[in-house]
């Protein structure tokens, strides 16, 4: 077996639950790993959209910011950003969105708006961005994030985007029509939402994960799948696509430097 | 009817302490020597309304310019925090800031409906965040023909623009390519607005029919302020300078390092010092 990270390994399970014929619209930093990753092995097809406009995209290095040069270059096309937000995403044409965040809770539901109260938070978060849009307008989510207590917690402090809101059919209540979180990807294991509570249990733990350790890393009490399945550790094509990837990312931002 | 000045009589005519900003460019075309001449003109009590903060922000904010931020996402992108923001809104400093935070697709709206001159913005927005309890400005209104409830807030219809672009001819007739944000809807939104450019040619270049132009009529000042997006890029000519990014982590993150390096970079330098910032040697050509 080869040798590779947590965070590899995270990367490399994320970029499998892509297929080619997905339009997806990509969030900054873990997701756009992924999808770049997913692209460059199994999925060649997969349309890449990010919030800059760019439609179609195929950057050869993974770009710093959501709008940096190399996304545009290589793009079908590049459309304001009021246009991305509203026929591309309000308009309904994105199957998936990938998402991160500060805080997520059991039903998915995320905060990257502040750690404490909003009015003297004791960390200001960068704030939503897209985000509380994508997580309704997009066919479904997939959330990409490491996993730790302090990251994984029972309560959020502010709700910036949904999930399955309170669990059940809340989501639905609100008028929403979208299927909201259907994958959770940590450095330990996959979730995927209970078809009845829409909690979001472990489903698939990665090679030499333990249930103690998911549990010690989780803000509520998690709860397993009947049946858990040990994720198939990275092929050996897919970290060396990978690493090429990051490779190629550094040496670019080191040379425009 | 666009004057072409210089950028010290372009900022001194336009913004006056008090007005309401957009200085626009989603990443890409981030008008910072425009920033930076508002700070060395010592405007106060501004209220800024940005997608992105981004370091112009975190700059202006630092130098106490600002009394209110009207925005949707406040990181430095791929990089973290914002500390001079962060800084404000935890620890009151230089002073209080007042917020009205949205998302994204809020902030677009809200200037298409600028540009539009309607005076307010409706998608289908917020649904089940906290956004709304935090920002008053945020309603809801219901559609007389389906009974859908869906978001509405005011539209941005701020004092003056500030953008920049690839180029403006002799008339003043402005030409943006690549990732075009919302500089147009910022501007159409705006009473006044500023515009630099890359260059100011003789003639447009040949162009796509469709090519995204605001027409001199449209602008109020056009200046050359060649590298004048720097850090951020301008397609065509600049690449995105990322480790200035980085680099700005450390500079921000205590109050001291911060003012230093704006007295040194910003209070004794003028514009003609961002065409120098994009002619630096680099290490190699970018790839």
């Amino acid at each position: 077996m080869a040798d590779y990270k947590p965070n590899e390994m995270m990367t490399v399970a994320a970029a499998r639950m892509l297929k080619n014929d997905d339009v997806c619209f990509v969030g900054i930093g873990q997701p756009s790993a992924a999808c770049n990753l997913a692209r460059l092995t199994h999925a060649p097809g997969i349309t890449l959209i990010y919030e800059s406009g760019t439609l179609a995209t195929k950057p050869n290095i993974l770009p710093l910011s959501i709008g940096d040069g190399e996304l545009c270059e290589t793009a079908l096309t590049t459309v304001s950003v009021p246009e991305m937000f509203r026929y591309w995403l309000q308009g309904g044409r994105i199957k998936v969105g990938f998402l991160g965040g500060a805080q997520i809770d059991k039903y998915a539901n995320l905060n990257t708006t502040v750690v404490g109260p909003y009015d003297r938070p004791k960390v200001r978060l960068p704030g939503g961005g897209g985000a509380p849009e994508i997580a309704t307008s997009c066919g479904e989510i997939f959330i990409i994030m490491a996993q730790g207590k302090r990251s994984f917690v029972d309560r959020l402090d502010f709700v910036t985007s949904i999930g399955h809101v309170s669990g059940g059919d809340s989501r639905q209540k609100l008028g929403v029509k979208t299927k909201g979180p259907t994958k959770l990807i940590t450095d330990l294991a996959l979730f995927a939402p209970d078809p009845e509570t829409k909690e979001m249990i472990a489903v698939s733990l990665h090679p030499g994960v333990t249930r103690e350790q998911v549990a010690e890393n989780t803000g509520w009490p998690v709860r397993f799948a009947a049946e858990v399945a040990e994720t198939e550790p990275p092929a050996a094509q897919e970290l060396e696509v990978l690493r090429e990837l990051h490779a190629r990312t550094n040496r670019a931002h080191i040379a425009a430097a | 009817m666009a004057q072409i000045s210089s950028l010290s009589e372009a900022i001194a005519a336009a913004v006056r302490d008090g007005d309401t900003l957009a200085v626009e460019g989603f990443t890409h075309l981030i008008p910072h020597a425009a920033g930076h001449e508002i700070i060395r003109q010592g405007r106060k009590r501004l209220t800024l309304i940005r997608m992105t903060l981004d370091l112009i922000y975190d700059q202006l904010i630092g130098m106490g310019c600002v009394d209110k931020l009207v925005f949707s996402w406040g990181g430095n992108p791929g990089v973290g925090s914002l500390h001079r923001f962060r800084d404000a809104i935890e620890n009151g400093w230089p002073h209080k800031l007042a917020i009205e935070e949205h998302s994204h697709a809020a902030m677009a709206n809200a200037y298409e409906a600028g540009a539009a001159g309607l005076p307010c913005a409706i998608f289908r927005g917020y649904i089940g965040t906290d956004l709304p309890k935090v920002n008053a400005q945020i309603k809801t209104i219901t559609c007389p023909f389906t009974g859908e409830e869906l978001a509405a807030i005011p539209a941005h219809r701020p004092d003056v623009a500030v953008i920049h672009a690839q180029r403006a001819d002799k008339a003043g007739n402005v030409m943006i390519e690549g990732v075009l944000g919302v500089q147009k809807e910022a501007v159409l939104a705006s009473k006044r607005s500023v515009v630099t450019v890359e260059e100011i040619v003789d003639e447009l270049p040949a162009r796509s029919l469709n090519a995204v132009v605001l027409p001199h009529w449209t602008v109020s000042h056009v200046v050359e302020v060649p590298g004048g997006a720097f850090p951020s890029y301008a397609q065509g000519y600049y690449p995105r300078n990322n480790s200035f990014y980085k680099q700005w982590d450390e500079v921000s993150r205590d109050r001291d390092g911060f003012l230093a390096w704006m007295k040194d970079n910003v209070l004794n330098k003028g514009p003609e010092a961002f065409a120098h910032y994009v002619r630096m040697p680099r290490a190699a050509a970018a790839e």
